[in-house]
């Protein structure tokens, strides 16, 4: 009866000690451009900052941006705080500077899909499209 | 933790304060869920607790960080926080970035600090459809203090006034003639005034125009504005702003606030009439193709809204009897 109006909410996450993150807000950009609502927390995020805002947010995606290299500690920090606190249905991709070698790992810790740098925008924003967990 | 997500363990998750049934119920809020109704009327008689500090002002002047300071400083003297901070949808894409909590980074980890990021979702005014049932969760959740932060767009951002009890109106020197120009609207609203960027120049000179502006106000009010400075940057003038907002705490408890939760219980209604009215009304006349009839003729100017609309009203007394 009522009129919905369902958004699909992203944060855009950066784990560690980056000192720019213009790809990040690029993206974060690109998604917005696409109707969702991202939400974007600044640089020098911890994993446990990264999860608590996730849960108060009740966000559907997870984007980790990092470029310092230290994303095989991070990211598989996050995923296991994600758990802990019971989002386990959210969609987590990552992207910067991550060599293709680290990516099953990454995989293999829950993240669904890295993207290079100079992925285009639009790919991103078609793969979130089709990824996004359906409502629960 | 309750991993229920019926209407149930929904209403009794945000009662023990549990983040995710408040994130989820909020989410059913902003997206018009038919559960949110229910939730909102289960957990309605558990609100009224919280002191609720609507911040407002014009973008740029620093009230993220303003709000970022006083929950600081709230949790120092032992207090729970609910912050809803809203940025606007664009009408374009209807996407929105929501930034404000770069500015709040360290209430990130705070467990009783619950910060919710929010789109406009295009309704006008400075807040969400959806800010002033979300502050009834945080509410009935349990929170002291909930602080609400407007989009930040200038003069017609007056909706904070039916959200919040205490409206704080933030601004920051340097605007030199733009304070003269805020004329109507938010000047109208504030119980205090902040110049923000206390550090910066002219913020001594901002802060006695605001003063000499709220002096030419002849009209007798119960309350008399309060004018001070801050720095968000140094936290200077927090501990003051603190003071000054538990002071009309203490002035609205005298009886000023049995006043305004009538008007915002009539302002409620109405809302929530207008809501289902559109909805169930505009949903029939769509079913039944009467919508479509009624907007050809208005878009051929065979008629005008008015009449048409007259005109739709009367034939659904006439059917049945009632609106």
């Amino acid at each position: 009866m009522s009129i919905k109006d369902k958004k699909i909410r992203v944060l855009i996450a950066k784990p560690g000690l980056d000192s720019h993150d213009r790809g990040a807000k690029i993206v974060a950009r690109a998604l917005r451009d696409a109707g969702m609502e991202v939400i974007y927390t600044g640089l020098r995020q911890t994993p446990e900052q990264i999860a608590e805002t996730a849960l108060q947010e009740d966000v559907d995606v997870i984007g980790l941006s990092i470029l310092s290299g230290a994303h095989m500690t991070l990211f598989p920090k996050t995923m296991q705080l994600l758990k802990k606190k019971g989002l386990t249905d959210v969609l987590v991709f990552a992207g910067g500077i991550i060599p293709e070698e680290d990516v099953p790992a990454l995989k293999k810790a829950g993240i669904r899909e890295v993207f290079g740098p100079g992925t285009p925008t639009s790919s991103l924003v078609e793969f979130v499209k089709n990824n996004v967990p359906s409502p629960r | 933790m309750t991993k229920a997500t019926t209407v149930q363990g929904l209403v009794q998750g945000v009662l023990h304060g549990e983040k995710r049934a408040i994130a989820k119920t909020i989410s059913k809020i902003e997206n018009n869920e038919p559960e949110a109704q229910k939730i909102i009327s289960l957990i309605y008689p558990k609100t009224g607790k919280a002191h609720i500090i609507g911040i407002t002002g014009p973008a740029g002047v620093g009230k993220s960080s303003l709000v970022e300071k006083l929950a600081k400083e709230l949790r120092n003297r032992q207090k729970t926080v609910g912050i809803v901070a809203v940025d606007p949808t664009s009408p374009f894409t209807g996407g929105a970035f929501l930034g404000d909590r770069v500015r709040m980074q360290d209430l990130s980890t705070d467990e009783d600090v619950y910060i919710r990021s929010m789109a406009t979702r295009n309704s006008p005014g400075g807040l969400a459809r959806a800010t002033k049932d979300a502050t009834h969760v945080l509410d009935a959740a349990g929170k002291d203090v909930i602080i609400v932060e407007t989009v930040g767009a200038g003069q017609s951002e007056v909706e904070v006034v039916k959200v919040a009890q205490t409206v704080v109106v933030v601004l920051a020197p340097g605007l030199g003639d733009d304070i003269q120009a805020i004329k109507a609207g938010q000047m109208e609203i504030g119980d205090i005034f902040v110049v923000n960027k206390a550090d910066r120049e002219n913020a001594d000179k901002a802060e006695s125009d605001i003063k000499t502006m709220l002096e030419m106000d002849v009209e007798e009010k119960g309350w008399k504005p309060l004018v001070l400075k801050t720095s968000a940057l140094t936290g200077e003038g927090i501990g003051e702003l603190l003071e000054a907002i538990e002071e009309h705490s203490a002035y609205l408890k005298k009886g000023a606030l049995e006043r305004q939760r009538r008007a915002s219980a009539e302002i409620e209604l109405i809302e929530a009439l207008k809501q289902k009215i559109t909805e169930s009304i505009i949903q029939d006349l769509r079913q039944r193709g009467e919508w479509v009839r009624a907007t050809e003729k208005i878009s051929t100017r065979e008629v005008d809204p008015y009449s048409a609309a007259d005109n739709l009203l009367s034939r659904r007394l006439q059917k049945s009897g009632k609106p």
